[in-house]
């Protein structure tokens, strides 16, 4: 049999995905042993238990002079800012993307603009944006909508201008005016595309939050992963990667299954 | 007196004529089937009628009224795919046809139950009615050019454009929708123009079949010469002409129009 036509059962299929994850901790495991057992305070590879408890830590007890749980502090920031960002990234790119793939006037205005910013490399500006905003929240927020909005105007205007031609004349011979197309017909139909965006554009959306948190910042989960680099704490440094990827995996779950519940009529678009 | 005039008009793209004088007159009522090879400008002349491109030349009047620069409410359309809203349930599509004219492209409140109330109706009418709550892509083909058909018409177009409606269906849903269209239309009395591959269809819908071909061809160039229409058939009485000549000038010999078939 092919191998292209071999189908793993359920058991199967769910080892293989465990496998890797098995693999690499497995791997993390052994090397962390290999140099503990060199010299028993090696920082760079703590032990798995150990990070377990330093993990525990993180989340329950709070910071001596602040008094509060600093691991909680991180994330709520962190969180705050990737919202707000990717937040006003996906509402402009619906309002440009619209424009853009449904009237002709404003694509010939900035299709070519939108383009054009999109190859600007963003982190380039972070040093723009801290001069000009500030290092507070604005600048922070800023980079991430400079850095995925083009991307995604650029994606839900081309997906604006897949909707069939035959719609929209139809739309049109049923006395529809522009305004009522936008938003009665080419909105609803781009909505499960936006969302497909977002989910593409939450991973360089991380990227830009924990660059700038790592330049300048008083509190974020890539704030204190740079902080604590400065005395090799990789145990703290692993729990924050960890706990960002698991961050990361929840928010992509949630928004597949919210686009899934709420675009019934999408089917696999929606996925 | 002719309801939909079209005087003269031809169309090129880039310097490539597809249609030229073509001028033709229909009256308010009339079926029109459009016939010929693929390229050769039938559906660029519905395109035309539609109002969605502009003719390089000459002009069409609906009702007297000046050439329309833009599709609106008074042509109805169904083509043969994409004609419904994929986002819309088989009920708010209909009601589309009457919420989309309004500033936000819906309505609200009274008129939003009233108008699917009138769905609903519409939809047991024709059939749809198990499926008011599905989507579009639950249903068949037939079911959503059926769709698309009841679409059109609630929003009381003057003239019904067909482009090719019934192309991607099996031959059995084909002639149900046969019947639907024709029970439609007598309901109505609407001035239609269906655009079709099947000339035993054409023949079989329309009040007149019309064909466009090239009359004039040049070897050396195959661009040169735009289409235009060839022939002008009647179609009723079963295709056979002069019937209604008889029953003019001979009215007491009933017994001669017997129409065959």
């Amino acid at each position: 049999m092919r191998l292209i036509n071999r189908k793993p059962g359920r058991p199967l299929a769910a080892f293989l995905l465990l496998l890797p994850f098995m693999a690499v901790l497995l791997v993390y495991t052994v090397a962390s042993d290999i140099r503990r057992a060199e010299n028993p305070r090696d920082k760079l590879l703590p032990a798995p238990a150990q990070i377990a408890m330093t993990a525990q830590r993180l989340v329950t007890e709070p910071d001596r002079r602040s008094e509060r749980i600093l691991f909680w502090v991180d994330t709520g920031a962190s969180l705050e800012r990737l919202g707000l960002g990717v937040g006003i990234a996906a509402l402009s790119a619906l309002v440009l993307g619209l424009a853009i793939g449904l009237v002709p006037l404003a694509r010939s205005g900035l299709e070519q603009f939108v383009g054009v910013i999109s190859m600007i490399p963003p982190l380039a500006l972070l040093p723009i944006l801290f001069i000009s905003l500030g290092v507070g929240e604005a600048s922070k927020v800023a980079l991430i909508v400079i850095g995925i909005a083009p991307v995604m105007t650029r994606d839900l205007a081309q997906r604006v201008r897949e909707i069939p031609a035959e719609m929209l004349v139809k739309a049109q011979t049923l006395g529809a005016s522009t305004r009522a197309i936008a938003l009665s017909i080419a909105l609803p139909q781009i909505l499960p595309r936006l969302v497909t965006a977002v989910r593409l554009g939450l991973g360089p959306a991380w990227l830009f939050l924990i660059a700038s948190e790592a330049v300048a910042s008083e509190s974020g989960l890539g704030y204190r992963i740079f902080l604590v680099r400065r005395y090799l704490a990789m145990d703290i440094i692993l729990v924050y990667v960890v706990w960002i990827t698991v961050l990361a995996v929840l928010i992509d779950y949630a928004l597949r299954v919210v686009s899934a519940r709420a675009f019934p009529w999408a089917g696999e678009a929606a996925r | 007196m002719s309801f939909v005039s079209v005087r003269n008009i031809a169309q090129s793209y880039a310097g490539r004529p597809i249609l030229e004088r073509v001028s033709l007159e229909a009256t308010e009522g009339e079926f029109i089937s459009i016939v010929g090879a693929s390229g050769c400008g039938k559906s660029t002349f519905l395109r035309l009628l539609l109002a969605q491109e502009t003719p390089t030349r000459g002009e069409i009047r609906v009702a007297g009224a000046p050439p329309a620069r833009e599709p609106g409410r008074d042509r109805g359309v169904v083509f043969q795919r994409y004609s419904v809203f994929p986002h819309l349930t088989v009920r708010d599509n209909l009601v589309a046809a009457e919420g989309l004219s309004r500033p936000l492209g819906r309505l609200f409140g009274a008129a939003r139950r009233a108008a699917r109330a009138r769905a609903e109706e519409t939809l047991d009418r024709i059939g749809l009615g198990p499926m008011t709550y599905a989507y579009p892509a639950a249903l068949s083909g037939g079911m959503q050019q059926r769709l698309a058909i009841a679409q059109a018409l609630a929003a009381k177009p003057r003239v019904l454009l067909l482009d090719e409606p019934f192309g991607a269906l099996d031959p059995g849903t084909r002639l149900s929708m046969h019947e639907f269209l024709a029970q439609q239309r007598a309901e109505t009395g609407m001035t239609v123009f269906m655009v079709t591959h099947d000339l035993a269809e054409g023949f079989k819908l329309g009040d007149r079949v019309v064909v466009f071909d090239k009359p004039r061809r040049d070897t050396q160039a195959p661009d040169a010469y735009g289409a235009t229409i060839t022939y002008d058939f009647d179609a009723r009485d079963g295709g056979i002409p002069f019937q209604r000549l008889l029953a003019q000038f001979a009215p007491k010999a009933p017994s001669l129009l017997k129409t065959p078939g």
